[in-house]
């Protein structure tokens, strides 16, 4: 190795372009699956073949929350569940940017609850990428909306009682025209999906799995980050299409990963566009569609 | 800079305070409004909604007032001048937001039309109950700036003003209004749109790679901006931050930030502060009111001047940051301050503070719910001056 | 270090470690899909064992270990990206 090294001393990790270099290494524990994420984020959006300077990246709080700090993109760290309204008003007021949302389950589906279901009713043209490892590991491994039941958390120091969100359910049931769920073991299908989802207009969700070492698999005794991605590897079934009913997640039980829906529906700023062209004729002044044009 | 006349409703109009205010920031430029329905400030969006399509722009209805007060700092990135408009309890929802647009710096307009609290209160009369929830209501140390109209007329010069001042600070601007100037009706001029001052952002002029978003130049306190989109690949970070805007969790950057954060307020409050005076200097009592209040402690000075009284009036235009060096200069030569206002006593503690026992001040309190009886404010007076 | 093995195969590729920012998760050694990385004898300075190119004539620079790195300290290259690269005189990079 150090042969090869020598003759290609320069080469540098294709990833590191899209990181703010100087603030690396991360702040994410060992056996995080977070950095496994955004390297195939930033594949993707090399793959996308977007405009890096009209990309923004809005995250939350929580660990998760720290991705948008470490991505070389316009990127805003902003409060705690409020990434989605952050976002909408980003992408309204600059409707040629591409907004991608990127937080964690804790961020987007307890105290961000409500702006995900209505920027999803909305169809605003948000791509929404949620890792989710079950727990809240910033504040230390509290229950979180995503927690299986029988988990124990140090809020649920008896184990899990509460029933948990499915993910890819709800999303669909609130009108997302994409919704996509993968494992950080999966990174070739993450890769293709986050590019899918850059690439379509509309709120775009995937829901990620991905292990929190330190304060979910310890906690229950699972083992390393790598165990878990082993047992991502071993319980997962691929079931494009699959109905998203169906795709609830219990404690180490089976995993549906795939691309669940798929679908058509115009986004928020077209919507308005259209209905505005059409009951305000020439008076009204357009505002860009989901393609960015003015 | 002149405004845009896209969006200057030229003429003399007869329209009640809410609405005035929508013309304001239409002509102040504001083109991305985000709100959600609350008496008794609602009107001024729903004629947003109405007006911005044919302007140019864009009003969307958010799911609530926590999401309203961060869309808006959302579209502030992108490049645009922003307004929420709320009433008490939707106000203390934003408290979050107005912290988020403190430490990272972005102009934007809050409009609160206040209604009598706590709670749901009295949603459709006034209060001026929230003038120091602006000032403090979010954690942490940081500086606003707020205005107090009193009529329709000035909620329409007035949130133009606002615009400027989010502009020129980076700070959010709250535009105090309350139940009865928010539905009182009467003539409102709008001038042509070049005679309308706007003050643009202060775009940086560095090139991506130079540029440090909180870095600050040429003796000012505040940085210059850009928007997402131009290249410039920024970092915006709720987190305390250095100049490049990255996460710095320690004591001196902590401490840089928050007294540049105070001191670009506090330290230019003289230039900021805006006070209305009416016979001050010679005053035995001197009345120090705000916003609907300004009107009645009016009527209840001239009263006071008839029966031979040698009364001031300083009627508090910005009531953020505080007037508190001309207050103190008047506190020399005044025997007495009446401070009355639509709360149980609130602005009053600044006019204390900065008196700092030179003369005695009386509180005019009032719970809300209607206006003060102008009798109430010169029968204060009158005990004040014996 | 295999030798026997390697005798008649050639290497299409191999892996850049930055060693002192692993952490040590193992993601690249047990999903390697050709299985040719292990840990070092050696800790890097926070305490961690780091991969090492146990088998290079098994290594194809697939990158996949790079897409599993949490912590960016590996990624692999073909050998044949990589004298592109040199003779392009690029250290690639983000668009935009």
């Amino acid at each position: 190795m150090s042969e090869d090294l020598a003759r290609f001393e320069d080469v540098e990790n294709p990833v590191m372009p899209y990181l703010r270099q100087e603030r690396i290494p991360h702040i994410w524990c060992p056996g995080c699956g977070i950095g496994t994420t955004v390297n195939c984020f930033a594949r993707a959006l090399t793959e996308s073949g977007l405009d890096l300077d009209k990309v923004s990246i809005v995250s939350g709080i929580g660990c998760t929350g720290r991705v948008a700090g470490y991505m070389r993109l316009d990127s805003f760290h902003t409060t705690h569940g409020r990434a989605i309204p952050f976002a909408t008003g980003l992408k309204l007021a600059n409707p040629r940017l591409k907004v991608v949302v990127y937080s964690g389950d804790g961020d987007l589906f307890a105290i961000g609850g409500n702006h995900f279901v209505h920027a999803a009713r909305r169809n605003m043209d948000l791509t929404v990428i949620c890792v989710n490892n079950s727990t809240y590991g910033m504040t230390g491994g509290q229950v979180a909306p995503t927690t299986p039941l029988g988990a124990t958390q140090t809020t649920m120091p008896y184990g899990n009682f509460e029933n948990p969100f499915n993910l890819p359910f709800l999303a669909d049931a609130c009108g997302a025209v994409y919704v996509a769920r993968w494992t950080v073991f999966h990174v070739k299908q993450l890769t293709r999906a986050m590019k899918e989802a850059l690439l379509k207009p509309g709120f775009t969700f995937i829901e990620v799995l991905a292990p929190c070492p330190t304060l979910y698999l310890r906690r229950n005794r699972l083992g390393d980050g790598v165990d878990q991605v082993k047992y991502y590897k071993e319980k997962s079934t691929i079931k494009h299409g699959a109905d998203t009913k169906e795709v609830g997640l219990g404690f180490q039980s089976d995993i549906v990963v795939g691309k669940f829906v798929d679908r058509e529906r115009p986004t928020w700023l077209d919507s308005m566009n259209q209905h505005f062209s059409k009951v305000l004729g020439t008076r009204f002044q357009p505002w860009g569609g989901s393609n960015g044009e003015d | 800079m002149k405004a845009d006349p896209r969006g200057v409703l030229t003429g003399i109009h007869f329209m009640d305070g809410d609405h005035a205010a929508c013309e304001g920031a239409l002509a102040a430029g504001c083109r991305f409004a985000a709100g959600y329905p609350i008496t008794p400030s609602t009107e001024v969006v729903e004629r947003f909604a109405a007006r911005i399509p044919t302007v140019g722009g864009v009003f969307i209805q958010m799911e609530d007032e926590l999401a309203s007060s961060i869309a808006i700092q959302g579209g502030a990135w992108a490049g645009h001048k922003v307004m929420t408009v709320t009433s008490g309890p939707g106000l203390s929802l934003m408290m979050e937001h107005v912290g988020l647009a403190a430490i990272t710096e972005t102009p934007c307009v809050i409009v609160d039309v206040q209604r009598g609290g706590p709670s749901t209160g009295l949603p459709t009369l006034p209060a001026q109950a929230d003038m120091m929830q602006v000032r403090w209501g979010s954690h942490g140390d940081y500086s606003i700036i707020a205005l107090s109209p009193n009529s329709p007329q000035e909620c329409f010069d007035l949130l133009i003003k606002a615009f400027n001042l989010a502009e020129e600070y980076r700070v959010p601007v709250f535009f105090m209004m309350d139940e009865v100037v928010g539905h009182m009706t009467e003539r409102v001029v709008i001038p042509e749109a070049s005679e309308i001052e706007v003050v643009e952002r202060k775009w940086t002029r560095k090139k991506p790679g130079e540029y440090r978003p909180f870095e600050c130049e040429d003796g000012s306190l505040v940085p210059s901006m850009v928007k997402a989109g131009d290249g410039y690949r920024i970092h915006i970070t709720g987190l305390t931050h250095d100049e490049r805007g990255y996460p710095a969790m320690n004591v001196a950057a902590q401490d840089k930030l928050v007294r540049r954060l105070k001191d670009k307020v506090d330290l230019l409050r003289d230039r900021i502060v805006d006070v209305r005076e009416d016979g001050v200097d010679g005053a035995d009592v001197v009345v120090v009111s705000y916003g609907i209040t300004s009107r009645i402690a009016g009527a209840a000075v001239e009263a006071a001047r008839a029966r031979g009284v040698r009364v001031g009036h300083m009627r508090l235009v910005i009531t953020w940051p505080f007037p508190s060096g001309r207050i103190a200069e008047v506190a020399k030569t005044a025997r007495a301050f009446v401070v009355p206002e639509l709360n149980m006593g609130q602005m009053v503690i600044e006019v204390e503070r900065a008196v700092c026992g030179r003369a005695s001040v009386r509180c005019v309190p009032h719970a809300g719910g209607t206006v003060h009886d102008p009798d109430v404010i010169l029968d204060a007076i009158m005990e004040a001056a014996r | 270090m295999g030798d026997e093995k390697a005798a008649g195969k050639k290497a299409k590729g191999t892996v850049f470690v930055r060693s002192e920012v692993c952490k040590g998760c193992s993601y690249c050694i047990e999903f390697c899909p050709t299985d040719c990385l292990e840990f070092s004898k050696d800790f890097n300075s926070k305490g961690y064992h780091y991969p090492v190119l146990a088998r290079p004539e098994d290594c194809t620079g697939c990158d996949l270990c790079g897409l599993y790195c949490p912590d960016f300290a590996i990624f692999g290259m073909k050998f044949k990206d990589l004298e592109a690269r040199k003779n392009a005189g690029a250290s690639g990079g983000a668009g935009g």
